[in-house]
């Protein structure tokens, strides 16, 4: 690999990270805080790339790089041919429903319904058995998930940093739950807390359901994810 | 342990081209970028690949038959450190949903993955050489996973 080819290479790569950071694509891969440090990095690269083609021609001769580097090619080409899709229920059956430590739960925001993430509600409803839920109505976002028995989840991944450590959040769903539903459609859902729970057979976490009064399809937001407040 | 068994023909120190010959403080900066990012992002690729494949092939319910057993538990776990590759910053999390394990389990996948994976082996076989990499991290490892074992042992 010459350098005019490595400085194509990073020029790539430095390009396909400005425009996840532009378009919001970023927001598939990582959590939202981290924009900043993709665009930093794309900028870098690509001054890295004008710098190396620069030199080179001042004095051609100059060390290959290694053959490994060829392996950068495959993150370029997977983004801008098919830009993988955020995580979805494929993942979500397969791993265990996220256990997040008891804390103080603060009174629910106003509204009839409210607005709530759904990592808040399972917080309430598994650490604080509904009691800041009781007499409420909630409304929250995720995807649609079926258990082997084909019982419905709403589902949302938690980030913490990137996709690569993300768990899902599963709340089951009861009461008047649409009657056709397909795996990783979108789903706002309105209802109200049920001390229904299930145990998840993937890592034994506990599941809360929600009392299903309406349920409407909502195109997918721009950030699939949800991370711990 | 490298003083008294170490030979240093396992060694194969990364040749520092001292910026041949000539050339500003300019160029050996972005030369040394681009050298580094190439270098690096490759095995980060690499490292990044395994690491997807196991966490899409492998279902998580295989993972938690090992957990009935103490010693498998701390291994799988130890193991599965290795081949997530999960940055330090973010394993809390996934440790604190590994319910079905113990303790020490759970200690010993926080303290073997920021000491030894996969992304690590690749970049320390390429700065240091194979040789030295594939003796360093195997001790590495047993090292990481014992002293969890010790101090679970002791403390959980």
């Amino acid at each position: 690999m010459n350098r005019t080819v490595q400085a194509i290479l990073l020029f790539l790569v430095g390009g396909v990270l400005l425009h996840a950071g532009v378009t919001g694509l970023y927001l598939r891969y990582v959590k939202a805080g981290l924009r900043p440090l993709v665009l930093a990095a794309g900028v870098v690269l690509v001054v890295a790339a004008v710098a190396t083609v620069r030199y080179a021609r001042r004095r051609p001769a100059g060390h290959r790089a290694p053959r490994i580097s060829w392996l950068l090619v495959l993150p370029v080409f997977a983004l801008v041919l098919a830009a993988p899709p955020a995580l979805g229920s494929y993942s979500a059956m397969r791993t265990g429903t996220a256990v997040t430590a008891p804390r103080i739960a603060a009174p629910l925001p106003d509204g009839d319904p409210a607005p709530l993430t759904v990592i808040d509600y399972a917080d309430r409803a598994v650490f604080d058995h509904g009691r800041s839920l009781a007499g409420r109505t909630v409304v929250i976002t995720g995807f649609v998930a079926f258990d082997r028995s084909g019982a419905p989840y709403l589902i949302r991944m938690l980030l913490n940093c990137c996709a690569a450590d993300a768990q899902p959040v599963k709340v089951g769903l009861a009461g008047q739950v649409p009657p056709v539903l397909q795996p990783d459609s979108w789903l706002e859902v309105t209802g109200s807390y049920t001390a229904q729970q299930a145990e998840d057979p993937v890592n034994g976490g506990t599941i809360p359901f929600l009392d299903v009064k309406r349920a409407r399809p909502v195109p997918p937001p721009a950030d699939p994810y949800e991370s711990r407040g | 342990m490298w003083q008294r068994l170490g030979r240093p023909d396992w060694l194969r120190p990364r040749s520092h081209h001292a910026h041949e010959d000539g050339g500003g403080r300019g160029e050996a900066f972005w030369g040394s970028v681009r050298h580094d990012v190439l270098h690096a992002g490759g095995f980060l690729v690499g490292g990044a690949m395994a690491a997807a494949t196991l966490k899409a092939v492998v279902p998580s319910s295989w993972l938690y038959a090992a957990a009935g057993n103490p010693a498998v538990a701390v291994l799988v776990l130890s193991v599965l450190a290795v081949l997530l590759s999960i940055c330090s910053e973010a394993d809390a999390f996934v440790a604190s949903s590994l319910t079905q394990f113990s303790p020490t389990a759970r200690l010993a996948f926080l303290v073997v993955g920021p000491m030894i994976d996969l992304k690590l082996f690749g970049m320390q076989a390429a700065t240091f050489g194979r040789g030295f990499a594939a003796r360093f991290a195997p001790v590495t490892f047993v090292v990481a996973a014992g002293t969890a074992v010790l101090t679970g042992a002791v403390l959980l």
